[in-house]
């Protein structure tokens, strides 16, 4: 059965549950790199004073050991204090929830956040670490053979690539 | 067992020793710059610790004294998480008499993860590396006159910074070149790195003709080594020379050598200049160029960590 | 007893004899050369089809590390590498501890070496007293003890003064001074000038080292008339002035050493502690010059440069280790191998291993001279018998000698060494044979 998903209509709904909660002053960050990918496009649909930033999980990874530090990862970076904001984390695919726990550590290096919640277009399930979106556009199930992520073309319009991996 | 294979590499081309500049590939150098980058902005946070060498120990194997360099190693591994023990070899028992691999087993029994090393004689760094386990890793923070990789890596993340297009710069290297560590180090990462014009400028008993052999232009005239010149990395005179009867006095080198206003005219305006460290104000660099706008070297200091956590991170995380 | 060897292609440089036949040995000489003296009875037939029988092999330097080390016993185990090398004679340099500056301890060197009975030791004594470089030795002495010869060793004699007397008086005797060609303040660095030393921030040896003491040496040669032996030649420029000093008829002779025959300073690769030799490993232009003067005659001989250093003194940086490598056992594989690449005839080859250094060492052989380095009807049995086909690697655990640094393992280069010694004989008596 092949997996249908439309990620242009998946994204509208994001940014429909999620622009609410920046007008009430949160801040959005997006995970490198598919949310941030998304972090960009809620922010340029907004217009207006910059609330987006970009985060990345390369130093906190628990993968070091085997993995050895990833190259070519993107850098954080927030234009925005942390302490005291409301913080909505952004991205394509929750999985097994490394790379937020990673993400969560990274942040609180910056400064000691009000909340903080996720907002994903994909959940997939297949959760090892105790994490949940806040808010899913969708839901579905895929074998661990396969990898989702989401792919951004020249004029900049989104689609869910799945890959079978050996 | 010697390999013909650069003992710096591992079977797939990732670094897990750095021994020298010398033989490593352009994309190693630039992922490491890259990588320094990420640890330019973490020494801005108010956390400046990441937890990537949690529970490895690094240990700092100093057989030649340098406070500077030593602490900086040191800042650097504690900002990665790591546990770091300082051991101050001349007063241990190598002074007994302790041979180097000696010292290095008894210390990897004591499950060190990591020797910074700094010896006196060229080669040390690599006797280490063949003899040491295959999980442990080796970075040389100085070897005799051959190679002081960390310091040719902040060199080039410092020009870099300032200057984005290595291809386009002259490069002048003055002082003592022959008995450098450091030049040689930065003349390998220059060349590396597509440096087209690359001068090595002193007096013929520290610049010899030799030189000519790593792909320099040898100038045995201040003016013409610094004319033009995009980036001048001055070296530091030890006393050693003139007891060498290499050079008459300091006084005598600073006169034709020395870097001053009037000599930094010749080159161009926008010009940086750089120093290894500790200066000899006066002798090599007048104060007033070392504290002048175009000197970055303090810069270099800062930089010289955030390229120290990146050499430590890559490597640890890659297998023998 | 009496030995027959059968079978063997019979090759002796001197004569240019070559041929395959019979050789028999009684009382210490060869009795019969090609065919077998009528009434001949063999205790001990070698079968030796296929092998080349030489005379035995002259390496004009080997160390023993006797005096100064019995107690490790060096004596026993280099002398049986040198026979399992095919070495028959060897010359030893007076740099022991204590020096070879006394007739005594030449004597009792000499009588230990004698009651082994594996290679006949020719050693070299101290020129000046404790190879200190002020006072001259009892040269004449020295002689009669069986000295062969008279060298500094290592320590440049840096007054000219003085070398100037040691030559002298060694002139009178008709005695031949041997001498390092280096210069005791430009010799000072650890690897050769060049691009490598360069690279590696090594201190360095300039050819001018080697050249300068040519020099100084010939202009005492003019005013003393002495024979000179240069040891250890390392450059071109080296080679040819040996080659103008013989045009000009100066009592002058050369040997290289099989690591300067073979490796380039190219080979210290990321500081290969094996690769620490004295004199330092030069550039590809050198080797290429030094093989073309052995090959010419420039060079008379081809010798080990022997020394059994341990690990503790290798397994350091590269400056501080000790300088040298263990070689007797390797001395055959790498004429032959030089041979080789060369395309030189066998005899050829071999003479820079016998009739040519026994040449260098002419009179002073004494009696043995009529016949060291060859193979003589009624001359000494000293014999090298070799498979020219066998080829072999360099395992250091397996060689004889208690030094296991070498250039040349197998594990470095991952090249096999030609020609394997099957026996070697001494004033007729088997001095080693491989099972």
């Amino acid at each position: 059965m092949q997996l249908q998903l439309d990620a242009e209509a998946l994204y509208r709904q994001l940014h429909q549950a999620v622009t609410p909660w920046v007008h009430q002053g949160a801040a959005v960050v997006g995970i490198w790199s598919g949310g941030a990918w998304l972090a960009q496009r809620l922010q340029s649909d907004w217009g207006g004073p910059q609330v987006a930033g970009v985060i990345s999980s390369t130093l906190h990874r628990d993968d070091y050991a085997e993995r050895g530090l990833a190259s070519g990862a993107g850098h954080t970076e927030l234009p925005f204090a942390i302490d005291g904001r409301d913080v909505v984390l952004i991205d394509d695919v929750l999985y097994t929830g490394r790379t937020i726990r990673a993400v969560i550590n990274e942040l609180f290096d910056f400064g000691r956040p009000r909340s903080v919640s996720l907002a994903v277009l994909v959940d997939r399930g297949g959760r090892q670490l105790p994490i949940e979106a806040t808010f899913a556009a969708a839901r579905v199930s895929l074998p661990p053979s396969q990898r989702l992520s989401l792919d951004r073309d020249g004029q900049g319009r989104f689609t869910f690539v799945v890959e079978e991996q050996a | 067992m010697l390999m013909k294979r650069n003992p710096q590499l591992n079977a797939h081309g990732e670094i897990i020793h750095l021994l020298s500049i010398e033989g490593l590939p352009r994309d190693v150098l630039t992922q490491i710059l890259d990588t320094a980058s990420t640890f330019v902005s973490v020494n801005d946070r108010e956390v400046k610790k990441v937890p990537l060498l949690r529970g490895k120990s690094v240990f700092n194997l100093f057989f030649e004294n340098s406070t500077r360099t030593r602490t900086t190693f040191e800042i650097a591994a504690k900002r990665l998480s790591a546990d770091v023990l300082n051991l101050d070899i001349a007063r241990s028992s190598t002074a007994k008499g302790e041979s180097l691999l000696d010292t290095v087993a008894n210390l990897s029994a004591m499950h060190a993860d990591m020797f910074v090393v700094r010896h006196s004689e060229s080669g040390a760094p690599y006797l280490i590396a063949q003899h040491c386990a295959p999980h442990v890793h080796v970075v040389n923070a100085g070897d005799g006159r051959h190679a002081h990789p960390t310091q040719g890596l902040l060199d080039m993340y410092t020009i870099r910074h300032y200057k984005p297009r290595f291809q386009d710069l002259t490069v002048a290297i003055v002082g003592d070149i022959v008995h450098s560590r450091v030049a040689r180090s930065d003349i390998h990462a220059l060349t590396t790195l597509g440096v087209p014009e690359i001068r090595a400028v002193g007096p013929k008993t520290l610049v010899p003709g030799d030189l000519r052999d790593m792909g320099v232009r040898v100038c045995h005239d201040m003016a013409e080594g610094i004319r033009d010149a995009d980036v001048i990395i001055t070296l530091r005179l030890q006393n050693e020379r003139m007891s060498g009867a290499l050079l008459p006095s300091a006084a005598e080198f600073a006169k034709s050598w020395g870097l001053t206003p009037e000599k930094m005219a010749l080159a161009r305006p926008d010009a940086i200049v750089m120093h290894p460290g500790p200066i000899n104000r006066g002798v090599e660099i007048d104060s007033r160029v070392a504290d002048g706008k175009q000197s970055v070297i303090l810069p270099q200091v800062t930089f010289g960590i955030a390229v120290r956590m990146a050499v430590m991170s890559i490597i640890a995380g890659n297998t023998a | 007893m009496n030995i027959l060897i059968r079978g063997a292609r019979l090759i002796d440089p001197a004569s240019g004899m070559d041929q395959v036949g019979d050789m028999a040995v009684a009382d210490g000489l060869i009795v019969g050369l090609g065919s077998v003296p009528h009434g001949f009875e063999a205790n001990r037939v070698i079968e030796a089809a296929g092998c080349v029988a030489a005379p035995g092999l002259i390496d004009l330097c080997a160390r023993l590390r006797e005096p100064g080390y019995e107690h490790e016993g060096f004596l026993e185990s280099e002398l049986l590498a040198a026979a399992a090398g095919g070495v028959t004679s060897l010359v030893c340099p007076p740099d022991t501890d204590p020096p070879l500056d006394e007739p005594g301890l030449v004597e009792m060197l000499k009588a230990r070496a004698r009651k082994l009975e594996r290679c006949r030791l020719f050693p070299l004594g101290a020129l000046t007293r404790g190879l200190q470089g002020q006072g001259l030795t009892e040269m004449a002495e020295l002689t009669e003890a069986g000295c062969v010869g008279f060298s500094q060793a290592e320590e440049p004699l840096v007054d000219t003064a003085v070398l100037l007397r040691a030559m002298q008086y060694a002139a009178t005797y008709g005695y031949t001074v041997w001498l390092r060609p280096q210069d005791k303040w430009l010799g000072r660095g650890v690897a050769a000038s060049g691009p490598v030393a360069t690279r590696l921030g090594l201190s360095t040896v300039s050819v001018a080292a080697e050249t300068v003491s040519l020099h100084t040496t010939f202009e005492l040669m003019r005013m003393t008339g002495a024979r000179v032996h240069v040891c250890r030649l390392s450059s071109a420029a080296g080679v040819e002035l040996i080659r103008k000093a013989k045009a000009e008829g100066l009592a002058v002779t050369a040997d290289v050493s099989i690591n300067s025959l073979h490796l380039t300073d190219a080979d210290i690769g990321f500081f290969n502690a094996d690769m620490r030799l004295t004199p330092v490993l030069r550039q590809q232009r050198d080797r290429e010059a030094l093989r073309a003067g052995l090959m010419d005659g420039t060079v008379d001989a081809l010798v080990s440069d022997h020394l059994p250093v341990g690990a503790d003194e290798k397994q350091l940086p590269f400056a501080e280790a000790t300088a040298g490598a263990t070689g007797v056992e390797l001395l055959l594989s790498l004429a032959l191998k030089w041979g080789e690449a060369a395309q030189l005839p066998l005899a050829n080859v071999l003479s820079v291993l016998t009739s040519r250094p026994a040449a260098v060492l002419g009179e002073a052989l004494g009696g043995l001279s009529r016949s060291a380095g060859r193979l003589v009807l009624g001359g000494v049995a000293d014999v090298c018998l070799f498979d020219p086909q066998a080829s072999w690697a360099v395992e250091p655990a397996a060689l004889c000698s208690q030094g296991k640094h070498t250039p040349f393992s197998f594990a470095h280069g991952g090249t096999r060494m030609p020609a394997r010694v099957q026996a070697t004989l001494v004033a007729g008596a088997i001095a080693f044979e491989r099972q």
